[in-house]
């Protein structure tokens, strides 16, 4: 595994970057805010993404995908995270995509795959119940009923929840909360009698909801996968969500590292500027630093997840942890080497901060992934 | 079979044959090799394979044949090191004549001086030491004051070196000299070898923290050296020190990487220790804060080896980028120490006698010596101002 990125990977990626660079700037995320736009995202900009075969990145080619694999998504996510591009590239084309295409039947594939690639469905992934992600947790039930099954329980903080077209639902089957195992997956119609959604205000302006699930029937072809099957099959789900996570989050450090570097050289007091001081100067060093040791971490992640090396858990967690420690030091440093700007609503190096901490407890912490690390590791 | 296949059947057949028995043992700290004049192999088996591998040219396997490296592509290193780490071998030779000197006689010497000296230092039969530090000149090494005069066919050299390391030991040192007394600071300097067997060459030796003493102090009284033993122009010293510097910085960044074995296994590394001495529960280090410090130890030692990784799949040279590896690498090394030494409580304290293992009573005096990491071969500030000022492109 060489932890560079092919010719393949660099021309996505540099697409991506030109991509957010002219069509979606900052402003565009906070124009989105300040309407109280009801998405939290823009559909003609996604629907240039689904042109441009954003959706069909992690889809086998046997559906019709490019099969470019994590890490081509997680390039492209990389570079959307410098300008904080909400889409529902995250909760789709990686989430939906592979829990499709690692637990759903040829029948599913065939049909949801091909709707994704065409920009014609959206999907979230609806696992986490608590204030702290932890799928073992699961309460929310799935129980049989004549032909199917009755869902009831409460999922939270489930990413583009409310302008989902499909819900991917995971529920205990069997085995109590703490459980790892006894989980399976649904796919929900989110318009289903019972189902009630509610769309959550967060800090980073982005689409989350919480939603119940009262009585909700499904049908024995909404299972995805097996009854109690999804326990072991989700983590790679998830792990796939963190490392390209994680990859966005390495964007959103580049730069708000880039714009505080500018900052430094070009801001003025005492008559000099203030990146000539040795107090900044060495804090800005060590930032640098981490941004290298995460970079290697994403890298080396991705290309795990695509050789399908036994080392995916293990990398994920790594690689989540770096970037989110990283992150968490670089939304926090760019605000103080701003001075008073820095806090202010009109400059945007504060969104960077607010979407940070947010994607930091996607699917895991840094102490939850620092704990999984060391059961893998056996520490 | 591919050839490269090939090769690895060919280095597994030689190393059967020629690796002595006691040479794929972990290595005792007191048959180390380091070579030169005055070596004592106190395992003559430690001789023996020195000789075999210095004949291969394995010793540093990436340098050309015709100086006597072993002409290896990367390729093919990566074998060789996986087919000795696979033996257990032992690093047949310690040299930093290898690790930093060889590289820039390739880049700046001349063919005489590369033929004279390269091969010497490969076969172990000449050990180096550095003369780059000053008492007054440290951090701001540029400043220094050694001076050789030009006195037509040799340099006169007068002055104090301080920190070469084990120069009492040494054959040769390589010197940073002033050799323009007028000139600006950076641009008066010189790049010279010594023979240390020279009148006028003296040598003391540094009592450190840990009770040891790999450095020394070393003086300079009137010592004449041939003209032949200028590297590069006169006066362009001080390009060559900076390139030495850097590999001397990707060395020891590998200080950043725990020793092969890994935690836990043979070489009792932090988490051995810890569920040795502060408990073991299911499996788990008992103690859940030291646990979950030693976890973010090792996840950051692991991202690090893969940022290393990087730089070499990256085509990555001796740059700039060797403050950032040196800077992390030290600081991390200190910090594991600091860790190691935490885990085993009062045990990290005996200095001597029975009451503690040997390999215990080690680790006491390696925690003491990695404080010198972050100093040597520049300090981690002047890593830090280096990656400001050349990487991040901050204003001076």
């Amino acid at each position: 595994m060489k932890l560079v990125l092919n010719e393949e990977l660099q021309f996505l990626k540099d697409t991506a970057s030109n991509f957010a660079k002219d069509k979606a700037p900052v402003s565009h995320l906070r124009k989105l805010r300040d309407e109280d736009h009801p998405n939290s995202w823009d559909e003609d900009l996604w629907n240039e993404m689904v042109e441009l075969g954003w959706t069909s990145i992690l889809i086998p080619e046997k559906y019709g995908g490019s099969e470019f694999g994590l890490a081509g998504i997680s390039v492209v996510l990389q570079e959307l995270g410098k300008t904080l591009v909400p889409s529902p590239l995250f909760a789709t084309g990686v989430l939906g995509v592979t829990s499709i295409n690692q637990m759903g039947s040829e029948s599913q594939k065939e049909e949801l795959l091909v709707k994704i690639l065409e920009g014609k469905l959206t999907t979230a992934l609806a696992i986490d119940e608590g204030s702290h992600h932890e799928p073992a947790n699961t309460e929310l039930t799935a129980e049989k009923n004549n032909d199917g099954w009755v869902l009831n329980g409460e999922k939270v903080f489930v990413i583009d929840g409310s302008s989902a077209d499909l819900l991917i639902v995971i529920a205990r089957t069997s085995g109590n909360k703490g459980d790892a195992q006894g989980l399976s997956a649904f796919i929900v119609d989110p318009n289903s009698k019972g189902i009630n959604r509610r769309k959550v205000p967060t800090a980073d302006s982005r689409n989350y909801a919480n939603i119940s699930f009262e009585g909700v029937a499904i049908s024995a072809e909404e299972i995805l996968g097996e009854i109690d099957g999804a326990s072991d099959q989700i983590q790679k789900v998830l792990d796939f969500g963190r490392i390209a996570m994680s990859a966005e989050m390495l964007g959103n450090t580049e730069e708000a590292f880039a714009i505080t570097l500018n900052y430094l050289k070009e801001r003025k007091q005492f008559g000099v500027l203030i990146g000539s001081f040795q107090a900044l100067q060495h804090r800005a060093a060590k930032m640098f630093c981490e941004i290298e040791l995460t970079k290697s971490a994403v890298i080396a992640a991705m290309h795990a997840a695509d050789e399908n090396s036994n080392e995916l858990e293990r990398l994920s967690s790594l690689a989540k942890f770096q970037a989110g420690t990283t992150l968490h030091t670089v939304s926090n440093e760019s605000i103080q080497m701003h001075g008073g700007i820095g806090v202010t609503d009109e400059y945007d190096i504060g969104f960077y901060l607010k979407r940070a901490r947010v994607a930091e407890q996607i699917f895991g912490s840094s102490t939850y992934h620092k704990a999984r690390y060391a059961d893998i590791s056996g520490y | 079979m591919s050839n490269l296949e090939n090769f690895r059947a060919e280095v597994s057949e030689w190393l059967e044959e020629n690796c002595p028995p006691s040479m794929k043992t972990p290595m005792v700290e007191d048959e180390v090799v380091w070579g030169g004049r005055n070596a004592v192999y106190k395992n003559p088996e430690s001789k023996i394979w020195l000789d075999k591998m210095g004949e291969k040219g394995w010793t540093a396997p990436a340098l050309p044949k015709e100086y006597g490296g072993g002409g290896l592509n990367s390729n093919e290193i990566k074998i060789l090191n996986s087919e000795l780490f696979k033996i257990g071998a032992r690093p047949a030779l310690n040299s930093f004549g290898i690790w930093m000197l060889a590289p820039v006689i390739i880049e700046y010497g001349n063919e005489a001086q590369k033929m004279e000296h390269i091969p010497k230092i490969l076969k172990g039969e000449i050990r180096w030491c550095q003369g780059y530090s000053e008492p007054g000149s440290g951090s701001d090494l540029a400043s220094l004051s050694t001076k050789a005069e030009d006195m037509g066919d040799h340099y006169l050299v007068n002055g104090q070196k301080v920190w070469t390391s084990y120069a009492d030991q040494a054959d040769w040192i390589f010197a940073l000299v002033r050799t323009g007394p007028k000139e600006p600071k950076h641009s008066g300097i010189s790049f010279l070898l010594i023979d240390m067997a020279d009148p006028g060459v003296t040598t003391k030796p540094i009592t450190l923290i840990s009770g040891k003493s790999p450095f020394c102090e070393t003086f300079f009284d009137n010592v004449k050296v041939p003209k032949e033993n200028l590297i590069g122009e006169e006066n362009q010293g001080w390009t060559i020190a900076k390139k030495l510097l850097q590999h001397e910085r990707n060395f020891i960044s590998n200080f950043g990487l725990a020793a092969g074995g890994g935690d836990g296994s043979k070489t009792k590394g932090i988490v051995g220790l810890a569920k040795t001495y502060l408990g073991e529960e299911n499996g788990k280090i008992a103690d859940l804060d030291f646990r979950s410090r030693v976890t973010e130890h090792k996840m950051k030692e692991h991202s690090f080896g893969l940022t290393l990784q990087r730089a070499g799949d990256e085509g990555g040279k001796a740059s700039a980028a060797s403050s950032i590896f040196k800077y992390y690498g030290t600081e991390h090394n200190k910090n594991r120490y600091e860790l190691m030494i935490e885990a085993m409580g009062n045990k990290g304290f005996i200095w001597d006698g029975d009451e503690a293992e040997s390999k215990e009573k080690a680790i006491t005096r390696a925690w003491l010596r990695t404080k010198a990491n972050s100093i040597e071969g520049g300090t981690s500030e002047v890593q830090l101002n280096v990656i400001a000022k050349r990487v991040l492109d901050l204003p001076a």
